[in-house]
């Protein structure tokens, strides 16, 4: 599913580069990424996204060489093919739980909102035990119905990848557990690959394979 | 579509916010258009009610205070004049006088003494009731109907102008027996009574209780007149009989003299008879004077149309600072946006919607506001010129 070879990227201050010489994500698999603060692992979602564009090397997503692709391409590869699940949920407070599921098709000409996406979103979210509370708005959720109605957003394009930044990093010991198990229940059901950048140690195990990033963190050649 | 979906729904959720900036926006629009409309109203209601009065005849003096005082019923006094220049009016045969005395008020409403000539000049109507007939009647302007909530068979009365005026100035019950049509101009704001009532008011003329009764006649008692003596201060027709006046009419005061030219001719001919500046009374054409008042309101409207235009600047300065802090807060949004697809075009789009939003909905609300000010400037201006004299 992802594809990468000899990726370098360097940051704008501090004197750092990321260098990552070789990671393969296979379809529906599921990889942890773990590493100390500042080792690079949001910016590698986000030079896998589209959203940063490396010094060199290459990225391919579901076979399209990312690195290769002009903004607006990379944009829509974004759009049709990843799911993102943030830390902070990055709910809107003004839309309802639905609106908010349903708000990538809000964004971009890439996606079109039909009644077909409508009748998804209504079985996401009933299926992540949300079915009944769609109609409220973030600030009338729990912190784990938030990150319920965040992975319905994710899963509702049917990508092939999500990439998930610290998704469990807000919520208390319970809820981790079962907000990931059920990520991985629906992206096994959508047959997305799950690339997770996490601190939490206990949650590895239920990874197929887990990555130490503090590796490809190095000073930048002067 | 979509980005107004969203700019619709984010004002909806922050709605106080909305409205504040809403109504923030439609006051900087409809401000300045307001301030126009009234004055423009203004203007045309002051320079009609002056154009309409051909000459005021009065004593010398300012001719504003004489304008105001005959033309808009103003708390202006100026010195009166003799009713002999009414008649040396009549007697020149070049026009109608019709003498206008407002020395009085009741109810915080000028009472205003003057002929029945006065309804014909101004085109009064009478919505209720009939036209003054007998001495002590009064005759009604709309608002004072309203206001007062007076009308036909209920009274008024005359306002004691000095509690140490033993000379006269009693209070006189008038009964009501006719109110006007509106007509959007001081009249409305007015009591008319006869001429002749004012001088009961003032004292120059009076009914009282007979100084010698037969009774005294029989006995021999010699006539006492003192203030023993019951005056009357309501006039009934059971003693109407009783009400005379003293001196000659023709030093009875009247505040000033409105005069209707029989033509163009007649008028330059009587202008010409008052240009003595050494004459005590002065012949003056109020739309002159109105158009001079006109202009220093309006040069008072260029330095009005400055200071909205700098508020106006300072309160979009704060509409724009309201949106820009708006957006650095959305900044999460708009950075969630991109990571889902959205290019900046999108973003730029959906806050552009909820601005023109807003704007739309100021710009109508003023519109509306507008409208309605257009509707009813007549009326407003009247009762703010009624207030500001």
């Amino acid at each position: 599913m992802v594809d990468i070879d000899d990726l370098v990227f360097t940051y704008g201050s501090g004197g750092f580069q990321l260098r990552v010489p070789k990671l393969a994500l296979a379809r529906g698999e599921r990889l942890a990424i773990v590493g100390p603060s500042g080792s690079g692992k949001t910016t590698l979602l986000n030079l896998i996204a589209g959203i940063l564009t490396p010094d060199s090397g290459q990225i391919l997503v579901d076979g399209a060489a990312v690195t290769g692709l002009g903004e607006a391409a990379r944009r829509r590869l974004r759009a049709s093919h990843i799911g993102f699940v943030f830390q902070d949920f990055a709910l809107l407070d003004y839309l309802s739980a639905r609106q908010n599921i349903l708000y990538p098709y809000r964004i971009t000409p890439a996606l079109s909102l039909t009644p077909e996406v409508r009748a998804r979103a209504q079985v996401l979210a009933a299926a992540c035990g949300i079915g009944d509370k769609l109609d409220r708005h973030p600030a009338a959720l729990s912190q784990g119905e938030k990150q319920r109605v965040a992975i319905c957003r994710a899963l509702v394009t049917q990508p092939k990848l999500i990439l998930s930044d610290e998704a469990t990093g807000n919520l208390d010991p319970d809820s981790k557990a079962r907000i990931l198990d059920l990520l991985f229940e629906q992206a096994a059901a959508a047959g997305a690959a799950v690339l997770a950048v996490t601190h939490d140690h206990e949650l590895l195990p239920r990874f197929e394979r887990v990555l130490d990033f503090a590796q490809y963190r190095q000073e930048a050649p002067v | 579509m979509n980005a107004m979906f969203l700019a619709y729904a984010y004002l909806r959720y922050h709605w106080a916010r909305s409205v504040i900036l809403v109504i923030v926006a439609a006051l900087i629009l409809f401000v300045p258009m307001a301030t126009q409309t009234l004055l423009s109203s203004s203007e045309k209601r002051l320079v009609a009610r002056g154009e309409a009065t051909p000459l005021l005849l009065g004593s010398r003096g300012s001719k504003l205070d004489l304008t105001m005082a005959a033309l808009y019923f103003s708390d202006d006094r100026p010195d009166p004049v003799a009713m002999r220049d009414v008649e040396t009016i009549w007697d020149s045969g070049l026009g109608m006088p019709i003498p206008v005395h407002t020395a009085f008020a009741s109810s915080g409403f000028r009472i205003i003494g003057t002929s029945l000539d006065y309804f014909d000049f101004r085109d009064l109507h009478l919505a209720q009731g009939r036209d003054l007939a007998v001495l002590g009647e009064a005759v009604i302007g709309a608002n004072v109907a309203k206001t007062l909530a007076k009308g036909l068979g209920d009274t008024l009365v005359s306002s004691p102008e000095n509690l140490f005026d033993l000379d006269g100035v009693y209070p006189l019950e008038m009964p009501i027996v006719g109110v006007l049509e509106a007509t959007n101009t001081p009249d409305d704001e007015a009591i008319f009574v006869d001429i002749k009532t004012a001088w009961v008011i003032q004292g120059i003329g009076h009914g009282h209780e007979n100084v010698v009764t037969a009774a005294d006649l029989s006995a021999g008692t010699p006539a006492l007149a003192n203030a023993a003596v019951v005056q009357y201060q309501r006039i009934t027709p059971e003693n109407i009989d009783s009400f005379h006046f003293h001196g000659s009419q023709d030093d009875f005061p009247t505040t000033a003299v409105i005069v209707v030219p029989n033509d163009r001719r007649s008028g330059t001919i009587l202008k010409g008879r008052y240009l003595d500046a050494e004459g005590a009374t002065q012949l003056v054409a109020p739309a002159g004077v109105i158009k001079g008042l006109v202009g220093r309101i309006f040069r008072i409207k260029a330095l009005l149309d400055a200071v909205t235009a700098i508020i106006a600047l300072a309160a979009l300065a704060a509409i724009g600072l309201a949106v820009f802090l708006s957006y650095r807060l959305r900044a999460a949004e708009i950075a969630t946006a991109i990571k889902l697809g959205a290019r900046r075009g999108m973003v730029v789009r959906l806050l552009a919607a909820e601005t023109m939003t807003l704007l739309v909905i100021a710009t109508a609300l003023a519109a509306a506001g507008g409208a309605l000010l257009a509707r009813n400037s007549d009326t407003w201006v009247a009762w703010l010129v009624s207030l500001g004299v």
